[in-house]
């Protein structure tokens, strides 16, 4: 029976594992918010985005058989929701964050008001690429079993992080940011640039809610995101709005909430709510660290509502 | 988050009038229409506790002269107080059934005091009493049908270890743990139980986790105590575990590696309560029972049940369906080593005891607290 347990070494595989497994939802919605707030508007409705993805790229999945159209419905979906964040905020003396949290209870409410029937049904998944082939220890194995969209947000947070420097778009919505009366002065609209950087943050979080119906968990529920739309937004921040360390910041989170489970199934049982929470825990420990009184948060964006 | 439950409430509600109104249509309204109240902590349709219960309340739809109000993820706080006297000053509720653990102490028995005239019956509280009389507690003694999951799950493991994946150290989960052990015991003396607690009745990425952390270590079924199965089932058979199911039958979900599962058997239950009280009788303050008294049952067995297992299990099955049979008896001794049921001991169903219970039987790897 020793054959098959691989003893403590469970631990930092977890950790690794779920680095892979949970961080990608995250990583999708702090890429997503990372631009629309680098355009000088807080989205807080990802959560609610998020969610809606999930329920959409389910149904869809489940309906036409094809779980990629379920992706893309997801990105669809959160695209619209996006547009509706930025069509309701570019009208004149809205406050973003509370048009983001009515938003946020829109889309949870309306993905559990339409996702009802789609509890029980089993919807096709998206496949997983093996690339522990190599190895012959099952949870090395399981735990390589990756899915394409975990790569592609991998790759789209350096493509992000160059684009933001030195492509014009970049520069716009940076422009746009820092000082929307520069953009405006440089002949822009900076209600459309805001527009098109909060759609393509709605889609980049509706492909992450995708991966949460899809993936990992894998099914549709009501518990499914259980605030992690909320937490990768405030992943921004810590991430200082790059997208590089956004990619850190999901990794990490990703292994924290790998850690309590993993440490209960080595018998490690003392604490394990706060081992739980060690996701939160890192964030706040993070944060405290970092924040200073004396000076706003660096690199944020000068528009966004919260440094103003 | 409240504001959404309200709208969620008021739609439930139009959808009950509505089915009510279409039995209403042939029937015309009497005047013994009496309203019932259900409260359920999570999502009624999480393919677990809370649909089990959404099944019992279904059932008395379906009844003549009763009328059903639901409400959904009613945290267990100030939150249901609230629920429960809207329920009954609004809709004009006079029995009410709040369905989650949480809700009984001190919820119900302060509503239940403001308001002597409704029958609270709730779900896993222990009545005492000292308790107001129109409270009443029922439960069902489902680890009589895990202790057939763990006989079943014994037979079948390959490693000899056994995973549970579990929300709170509360009595009924650890009872369950317990029992489930106990009957993977019977099968094979050296079985042991890997438990993992999440925290919470419904943490979907962290039951995922605790399911994958659990395949690591080798071991090959999984059950769980957590409000909806689905996620470990299907993610135990992705990795090509076997599961046994809990609350309702989860075979669709995994029809190869489903072995069987404990379920409840609401939908049986409340249809006599409600005989009971149109016979006007009163409900038994507390109110008990297992296989025997049809309030749990035991999933039909799946594919990859060996037959001695099927023989192994049946037979047991057969003595609680006879005679009822004492899963807990003396001498027990817990996962630290000490004796927690004398030798000589019999603690039967109804034992007061057991819904005390603090701790992890022998062949359990982990800890209550």
């Amino acid at each position: 029976m020793a054959d098959a347990s691989i003893g403590l070494w469970t631990v930092p595989l977890a950790v690794f594992g779920g680095a892979i497994r949970v961080s990608t939802p995250f990583l999708f919605v702090s890429l997503g918010e990372c631009i629309t707030e680098r355009s000088g508007r807080i989205n807080l409705g990802l959560e609610g985005t998020l969610v809606m993805g999930a329920m959409s790229a389910y149904g869809i999945s489940y309906l036409s058989g094809s779980p990629w159209l379920g992706v893309l419905a997801a990105g669809l979906t959160g695209a619209m929701l996006g547009a509706l964040h930025a069509g309701i905020c570019s009208l004149p003396r809205v406050n973003d964050i509370a048009v983001g949290i009515a938003l946020m209870l829109f889309g949870t409410g309306l993905a559990f008001f339409l996702g009802k029937p789609l509890i029980e049904p089993t919807a096709p998944r998206l496949p997983a690429i093996d690339f522990g082939w190599w190895s012959n220890i099952p949870q090395l194995k399981a735990a390589l079993r990756i899915n394409v969209l975990f790569l592609f947000g991998v790759a789209l947070a350096p493509v992000l992080y160059w684009a933001f420097r030195t492509t014009r778009w970049g520069l716009l919505i940076r422009t746009a940011g820092e000082s929307s009366d520069a953009a405006r002065a440089m002949g822009h609209s900076v209600l459309l640039i805001r527009l098109r950087a909060t759609m393509v943050g709605g889609f980049l979080a509706g492909i992450g809610g995708s991966f949460l119906s899809l993936f990992y968990p894998g099914s549709w529920n009501e518990g499914l995101s259980s605030g992690q739309g909320i937490t990768a937004v405030a992943l921004v921040i810590f991430a200082r709005w790059d997208p590089m360390l956004c990619l850190w910041a999901s990794l990490a989170f990703g292994g924290a909430a790998a850690l309590g489970p993993a440490l209960q199934s080595v018998g490690v049982t003392f604490g394990y709510h706060l081992f739980n929470a060690a996701p939160y825990f890192l964030t706040l420990a993070i944060m405290i660290i970092t924040c200073s009184p004396k000076r706003t948060l660096t690199g944020a964006p000068a528009e966004l509502s919260i440094t103003r | 988050m409240d504001f959404s439950s309200i709208s969620r409430r008021r739609l439930l509600q139009g959808s009950a009038a509505l089915t009510l109104g279409t039995a209403l249509g042939t029937r015309g309204a009497t005047a013994a229409d009496t309203t019932i109240g259900f409260i359920y902590v999570g999502s009624r349709d999480d393919y677990g506790y809370n649909q089990a219960h959404a099944a019992g309340a279904a059932a008395l739809k379906k009844m003549a002269g009763l009328k059903v109000v639901e409400e959904e993820k009613v945290p267990e706080t100030d939150a249901v107080e609230k629920t429960m006297e809207s329920m009954i000053n609004l809709d004009g509720a006079t029995l009410l059934f709040p369905t989650s653990f949480g809700y009984y102490n001190p919820h119900v028995q302060k509503i239940a005091g403001k308001y002597p005239k409704v029958h609270f019956e709730h779900c896993g509280g222990l009545w005492t009493d000292k308790d107001p009389k129109n409270a009443g507690s029922y439960f069902g003694y489902i680890d009589e049908a895990q202790y057939i999951a763990g006989i079943v799950a014994g037979h079948t493991t390959k490693s000899g270890k056994l995973g549970f994946v579990a929300a709170k150290p509360i009595p009924q989960v650890l009872r369950n743990i317990n029992a489930f052990t106990l009957g993977a015991k019977l099968a094979n003396p050296k079985t042991t139980t890997q438990v993992i607690f999440t925290g919470d009745w419904s943490m979907p990425v962290k039951e995922a986790e605790a399911t994958n952390s659990l395949i690591d270590q080798g071991i090959d079924v999984l059950t769980c105590h957590v409000d909806g199965p689905k996620t470990m089932v299907e993610n135990a058979a992705r990795r090509g575990a076997f599961v046994c199911g809990y609350h309702v039958n989860q075979s669709p979900l995994a029809p190869k590696a489903y072995l069987t599962g404990a379920e409840w058997n609401w939908e049986a239950l409340y249809p006599k309560f409600i005989k009971m009280l149109a016979a006007g009788q009163s409900i038994p303050n507390f109110y008990r029972g297992g296989l025997q008294e049809e309030i749990v049952k035991v999933s039909p067995y799946g594919p990859a049940v060996s037959d001695a297992a099927r023989r192994h299990a049946d037979e047991v099955k057969a003595r609680f369906m006879a005679t009822g049979l004492t899963i807990f008896k003396g001498p027990l001794v817990d996962n630290k080593g000490k004796t927690v049921i004398a030798a000589g001991t019999e603690r039967g169903q109804k034992d007061p005891e057991l819904e005390k219970m603090d701790y992890l039987v022998e062949g359990v790897l982990g800890a209550a607290a």
